[in-house]
C-alpha cells in the first residue's frame, strides 16, 4: 500500500483463524484494500461476536462503530458494518450483516454496552431494528420526526422545514419549499457511460408498432395464418370485460373532477396535527 | 420553634422519625439544551435524589445537520470542508481522517513534506483544541484566569492557521494527495519561535495555577473512575482510554504520515478519574509541541502534493501555459476524480479520540457512503454510569473531562 494511511499489523492468517473460529456462521470472508470484512449469518451474530472477541489469536475487544449501508438493489436492503478494533493485536476487522426492514438484527449491547448509541443510530437513520436492544429511540434526527432519512430513497432535502411562526409563538413545521432546485450535475463523459434521457429518447425503447407493413403476397398470408391459428389457444369467451391494466382508464381518476392528488387523498399522519396556523406540529 | 417545625413537617411522634415524615422524591431535571457548561446543545435529563444524580439521560442530535447524507451528495473534493464543521475545535484533524480514506481507496502516494505538513498542523490542532477544554473544564469546575490565558495560546494558533489557509476556523487545508498550499518559510519560523517562547511560558504559567491546586482537585479527583475494563468495553478512545491506564494512541500504534518517524510519549493516568484525564491533555500538548519541533527540523523541501493530475488540480500558474493542465483543473474542479469501488475504515487520533471514517465508494465520483465514528458518541453514552452516585455539581467535571464537541457528536 503506497497510502499514508494508518497501519496496523498484518493481515496475514486472520481470515483462517476467523474461518476456524467461527465455523459455518461464516458466509464469506475478503481481503480487499488492506482490510478483512467478514460477512457474517445474521442470526449468529451475538455468538460470532463473542467468538471474535474470546478467540485467541482474533481477541477484538473493542467495538468502535456500527454503520449501516443501504444498498436498495439488494434483496435485503441494508447492511450493517460492525468495525471491531484488537487493542492486544493492533488490528483491525469489519463484520457485515444483511437486514432488511422487517428482520430483527441481534443486538450486541450485552457484549460491549457502547452499541446501545450505535444501535440506535442505525436504526435512526436506516431503520433497522435489533432485538434485544432496550432502549431503541430514536437518537439523531427531531423528536417526533418520520422517516429513516439516511435511506437511498430518501430526498436529501427532506419533507419538512421549520420555522418559529410569530403569530402562533411556537416552532411549526411545513412541507419543504425549494426557491431554487438543487443543482446536480452528471459530469461523467459520455463514452465512459453516461445515461442521459434526452426528451423523446423513450419513444425508442417501446416496441414498434405496426406500421405499414411490405405487401405480401397472398399466399404468404394464408401461411401466417395457418401457423397462428395452430399456435394460439382460444380465447376464453367469459373473459371479463374490464381488465384491470395500466392502460385501463376505469380507476384513474382522468377527467375527474378531483383527479386523485388532491390533499385530501394524502393518508393522514397519525402524529402530525394539523393547526390553527396550518402548520404541522409534530 | 421546634414545635413549629414539627408541625410544618407533619411528624406526629418525634420517637420514630420514620412516621409522618416528609417523602421525599427523586426529580427529574433538564440539564441544557441551552446551559453554558454543556459545551453545546446537550440536553441532560437527570434524575436526582436530593443532590445525587442517580440517572443521566443525554439527549444528543440537537445540532444534527446531516453531514453524511450531504457528502453522498458532493464530490470528494466538496466533501472536504464538511469535515471542518464537525469538531469545530479541532477542524484539521477531522480532515485528517478523511484524506487518509480517500488516499487509501485511491491508493496514492503522498509526498514526504506533504505528510509532514498534515502531521505538523494537525499538531497545531491538537494544541489548540487542548487550550480550548482545559481552559473550558477549570472553568467549569470555577477557576478564571488560566481559561483566560489558555485563550491566548489559541488565539496564536488561529492566527498560524489563518497564515497558512486563509481561514481561522474552517481551514479546508488538506487535500487527498497533500495539502493545499505549501506554508511560507516565514510563518514556519515564526511557529519554531512560538514553540520554544510563548507557548510553554503561557502554557506552563496557566497549568501551573490549577495543576496542583487544592480547589482543583478537590473538584476532579476521583470524580468519575472509569475502569481499564470500562473504558475498554464503552469503546473509549483518545485521552479518555488513556486516562484510565491504557496506552494507546493511535498515532503510535497504527502511525499514519509520517508519525512513524516521530519520537514522543504517550502519558497515561493511573486512577482514571478527571484529574487523570486533564493531566493527560496537559501532557499531550507538551508531547505535540515536541513532535512539532521535530516536523521542523526534519521536514524535506519538495512537492506538497500527488503529482497525480487525475486527482490533484495543477497550480494556476501551469494552466497559463499548458493546455493539458487546464483541462485537468476544469475536470477535477466540476466532475472531480473517480474512487475505485471499495470500503475502508480509516481511524486516527484525534485531540478527542479516535476519529473514523468509514468510507464506501462504488466508482463514481461522490461517495456512496460516508459514516462518520465521532468520538463523542461512545464517551457520551459512558455518562450515565460514570456520574451514578455524584453530586450534580460534578456534571461539568466530567463533561469538561470528557472533551464533547457537538458539531462532532451530531454531524
Amino acid at each position: 500500500m503506497r497510502a499514508p494511511a494508518p497501519a496496523y499489523t498484518s493481515n496475514d492468517g486472520v481470515i483462517d483463524a476467523a474461518r476456524a473460529a467461527l465455523g459455518g456462521n461464516l458466509i464469506d470472508a475478503v481481503e480487499h484494500i488492506g482490510e478483512i470484512a467478514l460477512h457474517v449469518k445474521r442470526d449468529a451474530l451475538y455468538d460470532v461476536m463473542i467468538a471474535l472477541r474470546d478467540t485467541p489469536g482474533l481477541a477484538y475487544q473493542q467495538l468502535m462503530e456500527i454503520a449501516g449501508v443501504d444498498y436498495p438493489d439488494r434483496v435485503e436492503r441494508f447492511e450493517v458494518v460492525y468495525c471491531l478494533l484488537s487493542l492486544t493485536r493492533n488490528h483491525r476487522i469489519r463484520v457485515h450483516v444483511a437486514a432488511d426492514e422487517e428482520t430483527l438484527v441481534p443486538s450486541v449491547t450485552p457484549i460491549w454496552p457502547v452499541a446501545g448509541w450505535l444501535e440506535r443510530e442505525v436504526y435512526d437513520l436506516y431503520g433497522v431494528l435489533f432485538s434485544g436492544n432496550t432502549d431503541l429511540r430514536r437518537i439523531l434526527t427531531d423528536y417526533g420526526f418520520r422517516g429513516h432519512p439516511l435511506r437511498k430513497d430518501f430526498p436529501m432535502t427532506g419533507y419538512v422545514e421549520m420555522r418559529y411562526s410569530e403569530e402562533a409563538k411556537r416552532v411549526v413545521y411545513e412541507p419543504v419549499q425549494l426557491a431554487q432546485d438543487f443543482r446536480t450535475f452528471d459530469f461523467q463523459s459520455p463514452w465512459e457511460g453516461a445515461e442521459y434521457a434526452l426528451p423523446g429518447d423513450e419513444k425508442a425503447a417501446l416496441p414498434q408498432a405496426k406500421g405499414a407493413p411490405t405487401p405480401l403476397s397472398a399466399d404468404a398470408i394464408q401461411k401466417a395464418d395457418a401457423a397462428q391459428s395452430a399456435t394460439k389457444a382460444p380465447t376464453a369467451p367469459s373473459e371479463p370485460y374490464a381488465k384491470k391494466d395500466a392502460t385501463s382508464t376505469a380507476q384513474s381518476g382522468a377527467g375527474d373532477a378531483n383527479p386523485g392528488n388532491q390533499k385530501q387523498d394524502k393518508p393522514v399522519e397519525s402524529d402530525v396535527v394539523p393547526t390553527k396556523g396550518g402548520g404541522q406540529n409534530q | 420553634m421546634s414545635d413549629y417545625v414539627d408541625e410544618l413537617l407533619h411528624v406526629e411522634d418525634a420517637s420514630d422519625p420514620s412516621v409522618g415524615d416528609v417523602a421525599i422524591q427523586n426529580y427529574t431535571i433538564n440539564f441544557g439544551p441551552q446551559h453554558p457548561a454543556a459545551h453545546g446543545v446537550l440536553r441532560l435529563v437527570m434524575e436526582l435524589d436530593g443532590e445525587i444524580v442517580e440517572r443521566v439521560d443525554p439527549h444528543v442530535g440537537l445540532l444534527h445537520r446531516g453531514t453524511e447524507k450531504l457528502i453522498e451528495y458532493k464530490t470528494y473534493t466538496q466533501a472536504l470542508p464538511y469535515f471542518d464543521r464537525l469538531d469545530y475545535c479541532s477542524p484539521l484533524c477531522m480532515e485528517h481522517s478523511w484524506v487518509l480514506a480517500v488516499e487509501k481507496l485511491l491508493d496514492l502516494e503522498v509526498p514526504e513534506r506533504a505528510q509532514y505538513l498534515r502531521v505538523f498542523f494537525a499538531e497545531l490542532t491538537r494544541i489548540s483544541n487542548h487550550m480550548l477544554n482545559l481552559g473550558s473544564h477549570v472553568m467549569d469546575v470555577g477557576a478564571m484566569t488560566p481559561n483566560l490565558w489558555m485563550f491566548e495560546i489559541r488565539e496564536d494558533c488561529m492566527n498560524f492557521f489563518e497564515r497558512v489557509s486563509g481561514a481561522r476556523m474552517h481551514s479546508n487545508y488538506f487535500r487527498p494527495g497533500g495539502v493545499h498550499q505549501d506554508a511560507p518559510l516565514k510563518l514556519l519560523t515564526d511557529i519554531g519561535d512560538w514553540l520554544d517562547t510563548r507557548l510553554p511560558r503561557l502554557f506552563e504559567d496557566a497549568i501551573s495555577l490549577v495543576a496542583e491546586n487544592r480547589i482543583f482537585k478537590q473538584r476532579n479527583v476521583d470524580i468519575a473512575v472509569v475502569s481499564r475494563d470500562d473504558a475498554i468495553k464503552w469503546g473509549f478512545s483518545g485521552p479518555m482510554i488513556r486516562g484510565s491506564g491504557i496506552a494507546w494512541d493511535l498515532r503510535k500504534s497504527q502511525p499514519y504520515d509520517v508519525y512513524a518517524k516521530m519520537d514522543f510519549d504517550v502519558p497515561v493516568g493511573t486512577r482514571g478519574d478527571c484529574y487523570d484525564r486533564f493531566m493527560v491533555r496537559v501532557e499531550e500538548v507538551r508531547q505535540s509541541a515536541r513532535i512539532m519541533k521535530q516536523c521542523l527540523r526534519d521536514m524535506p523541501d519538495g512537492p506538497i502534493a500527488s503529482l497525480d493530475r487525475k486527482v490533484v488540480p495543477p497550480k494556476r500558474a501551469e494552466m497559463k501555459h499548458s493546455m493539458e493542465a487546464l483541462i485537468h483543473h476544469f475536470k477535477l474542479y466540476t466532475e472531480g476524480f473517480h474512487v475505485p469501488a471499495g470500503d475502508v475504515y480509516v481511524a486516527t487520533e484525534s485531540p478527542k479520540g479516535e476519529f473514523g471514517v468509514y468510507l464506501v465508494a462504488d466508482g463514481s465520483n461522490k461517495p456512496y457512503r460516508c459514516k462518520i465514528r465521532p468520538t463523542a458518541f461512545s464517551h457520551l453514552q459512558a455518562m450515565d454510569f460514570m456520574l451514578k452516585g455524584h453530586m450534580l455539581a460534578d456534571t461539568t467535571a466530567v463533561l469538561g473531562a470528557m472533551d464533547i464537541v457537538f458539531g462532532e457528536c451530531d454531524r
